[in-house]
């Protein structure tokens, strides 16, 4: 037998008689000898059952469970232990993309239900059934304008994430659409320069909270950009808005972000997921799929995916998007995550982050050893300037058992507090400061 | 069926001169080979088109197809109400125009085709 195919010679053998191949070369015989592998594959060979445990193991140990003060863009929020159970129901785990709306009614109505709660949280008029992550989202929405005002640039906000900016840099590239960042002015978006700027535009991206942590104040920017024929775009992370004002409250034309913070573990780095949602009269520009309600020919409550855009399957070359799927395992920790914790428990998970990074930035500036960046409100995350050796520092923390903050760039560090986060926590984070640094 | 005193596309357009104003719209051909249009993806007023441009798209239950134009010029009305309405499309192909063109080639409307000749090509 091969190293990982199931087949036995027997198999190959009855195979190349019904195929009337004499050997396999001969039946890859089509295939241009300068285009096959000379060499076996460079994987290593099988390990037995308890070799491989014990390889595992070998590799979890070197995982470190740190005390986490670090965001930027991935949030160390709880994910409770509901939510791993239910999601792990083979109903859901296993099953297949919902084509079939006969045979896949729960996949479904998770979806509707995700799409109906992300518009309650985002204050938008309708959601798709969810993206990769916030990111991809993002570059998404600018398709979607682009497809919208057919003009080729768009303007960014500095205090836009910068993974996120250069996650829709890749994607405008490749689209030939041109991406100007708006300078900010200590930490919020500067509007007169979007009045100013002379160019026809396709939209504005802003971020809220942004990079830095702070809620900026975007009255006033949906008319402007209304004004210059642009779609208003916001990014915003999930677990934030329940209690900031929302995308739709701003007036914006599509509301994209991340919703990693709300209900899915950390895990490294990703999978993650992303939202989408816009107004009912953007609908037909949405990329992804769109799970809708109706009624069988029984009279019974339905669902069934909807205004799936068609340029997506058909017209394939013209298509404003090739994304077809969602993210929906992860739609589904959402999904439980906010129907289970409920309007007041996510207000009380916003507010207990809110409070403990408005302590820990307190107790921060008490130590002497800092100083302001920005003077803005801010949710969970904040930007101090350090006045010692932040590297340094950094390690001291690894030490003794913190992921310390991000550190931005010239002495600017990024601090983030979660839920998670107890008092004494944040004492001992504090206390590190005061004896190390 | 194929109307009398209009011009015609092979790619399924028919065109009504006014002028030097050419109104665009689907044959009733058109409309019976899409099936039950549910969307229509209008033009922009405003925007420049040659003669064979993909200007915007109809979508049935069963098809999507692009929308050409037959002539060049700038776009100057486009019949917004097909957004709430495609079905016009269906039930009165010859009524439902789709945009208005400002004619910058008058003489493009010679090589489109007559009534009797679109009626062959319709009819194959």
């Amino acid at each position: 037998m091969h190293k990982y195919l199931p087949h036995t010679e027997k198999d190959i053998e009855e195979m190349l008689q019904v195929t009337g191949a004499k050997s396999l070369d001969d039946l890859f015989s089509s295939i241009p000898k300068s285009l096959r592998l000379k060499d076996p594959y460079n994987i290593p060979s099988a390990l037995s059952d308890y070799a491989l445990t014990k390889h595992m193991q070998d590799l979890a140990k070197k995982n470190q469970e740190l005390i986490i003060f670090r965001g930027a863009g991935a949030y160390d929020h709880f994910t409770p232990s509901h939510i791993k159970a239910l999601v792990s129901r083979q109903e859901f785990l296993t099953s297949y993309t919902p084509y079939q709306p006969e045979v896949a009614q729960g996949t479904l109505q998770y979806i509707f239900e995700y799409q109906s709660m992300v518009c309650e949280l985002t204050g938008m008029d309708v959601s798709n059934a969810s993206m990769y992550d916030g990111s991809t989202a993002t570059a998404e929405a600018m398709f979607m304008a682009y497809a919208q005002t057919e003009q080729k640039t768009l303007l960014v906000s500095e205090t836009v994430h910068p993974r996120i900016i250069d996650v829709v840099k890749t994607y405008a590239r490749y689209r030939d659409l041109e991406v100007v960042i708006i300078p900010h002015t200590s930490g919020s978006t500067d509007l007169s320069f979007i009045e100013s700027f002379e160019k026809p535009v396709m939209g504005v991206l802003v971020q809220n909270p942004n990079y830095y942590g702070i809620i900026e104040d975007y009255h006033g920017f949906a008319e402007v950009i209304h004004q210059k024929g642009g779609l208003f775009i916001m990014n915003a992370e999930g677990q934030a808005l329940s209690i900031i004002k929302t995308p739709g409250a701003y007036d914006a034309d599509i509301a994209v972000g991340d919703l990693q913070s709300m209900g899915v573990p950390l895990s490294f780095g990703g999978a993650y997921i992303g939202y989408l949602a816009t107004k009912q009269k953007y609908v037909r520009k949405m990329p992804g799929r769109i799970c809708g309600i109706t009624t069988d020919v029984d009279g019974k409550r339905a669902f069934v995916l909807t205004l799936q855009a068609r340029e997506q399957h058909i017209r394939r070359a013209k298509a404003n998007s090739n994304i077809c799927s969602n993210q929906s395992l992860l739609a589904l920790f959402v999904t439980i995550y906010m129907s289970t914790m409920g309007k007041e428990g996510l207000v009380k998970v916003a507010k207990e982050s809110m409070n403990g990074a408005h302590y820990l930035y307190k107790k921060l500036l008490e130590t002497k050893k800092f100083e302001p960046v920005f003077n803005k409100p801010f949710y969970k995350e904040f930007a101090l300037r350090a006045t010692f050796d932040v590297e340094k520092f950094e390690k001291t923390c690894l030490e003794h058992g913190i992921l310390g903050p991000l550190h931005i760039k010239d002495h600017i560090l990024l601090f983030a507090v979660t839920e998670k986060r107890t008092i004494e926590e944040i004492n001992q984070l504090v206390e590190l400061v005061v004896n190390e640094a | 069926m194929v109307k009398a005193g209009l011009l015609y596309s092979e790619s399924h357009e028919w065109v009504e001169k006014d002028g030097n104003v050419g109104i665009v719209g689907i044959s009733d051909h058109a409309q019976h080979e899409l099936g039950s249009v549910v969307f229509i993806d209008l033009p922009k007023v405003g925007k420049v088109i040659k003669k064979g441009d993909a200007v915007g798209a109809v979508e049935s239950v069963k098809a999507a197809s692009d929308l050409y134009t037959p002539i060049s010029g700038k776009i100057i009305e486009i019949n917004e109400a097909l957004e709430n309405e495609p079905e016009m499309l269906n039930d009165n192909p010859y009524g439902a125009w789709i945009f208005k063109v400002e004619i910058s080639e008058p003489s493009e409307l010679d090589k489109l085709l007559s009534p009797e000749a679109y009626k062959e090509i319709a009819e194959e």
